[in-house]
């Protein structure tokens, strides 16, 4: 399954909620404000040790557009929309949390 | 691969109806096929004609429109929920006549139609993506 979150923890919860659902096959994929919790100083070790293992990804557009960047957290992956298509085709099932 | 398209949320209200239509246009420049958009809830206001937003600015809803979405009848798959639009006075000519109402406001690029559109959609398309606030 295809997760995309987009708000930031900082916000809203819903980030929580999806790492409390998530399986061990799951990707996350961060879109709009949901990319600030892409930052250095904002994941949690859950979503570290996901991206150590290649499962996170954040839409480069949104991540540029807040200045995230500089700061991108280690092992985030970045896909533009093209990629954000692939991953839908990729992982089936697409939930989206807001 | 066939999509359908969930838009939950109005026009520059915040991102959702932006990254939906670039998610959508992605899609169909990379050999998908998009099988219909169903806006619900404040998404339905991604179908007034009457938008007029600064030169500068993008127009969410001549995007919408841009993509052509059509079915083998010439029908817009563009389709907005009856009752969301009704609710928010969005309105084509059959439903203001109906209602006695003068006027109508929706962009001939879409077409007003039931929930039961959404449900078709997720049963026909390999994958429905939603994008709401």
């Amino acid at each position: 399954m295809l997760h995309t979150v987009n708000k930031s923890s900082f916000e809203r919860n819903s980030l929580q909620s999806c790492l409390n659902t998530i399986d061990d096959t799951s990707v996350i994929l961060f879109i709009e404000d949901g990319v600030i919790n892409a930052a250095n100083n904002a994941n949690s070790s859950m979503i570290a040790d996901l991206a150590a293992s290649g499962r996170v990804f954040a839409l480069q557009g949104d991540v540029e557009a807040r200045g995230i960047s500089p700061k991108l957290a280690d092992n985030i992956k970045l896909v533009d929309y093209a990629g954000f298509v692939d991953l839908v085709v990729e992982h089936g099932t697409a939930v989206s949390w807001v | 691969m066939k999509f359908a398209i969930q838009v939950n949320e109005g026009p520059y209200q915040h991102q959702a109806s932006d990254t939906a239509f670039q998610f959508a246009k992605a899609a169909i420049e990379n050999g998908h096929e998009i099988f219909r958009v169903f806006f619900y809830h404040d998404g339905v206001n991604n179908a007034s004609r009457f938008t007029l937003p600064p030169q500068d600015d993008r127009h969410v809803v001549n995007n919408w429109a841009s993509l052509d979405i059509k079915n083998a009848e010439g029908e817009p798959e563009l389709v907005v929920c009856v009752a969301a639009a009704l609710r928010r006075g969005m309105l084509d000519e059959s439903e203001a006549s109906k209602n006695s109402i003068e006027g109508n406001n929706l962009h001939p690029a879409f077409r007003i139609s039931g929930l039961g559109q959404l449900i078709e959609a997720g049963i026909q398309c390999d994958r429905l993506v939603v994008f709401g606030d």
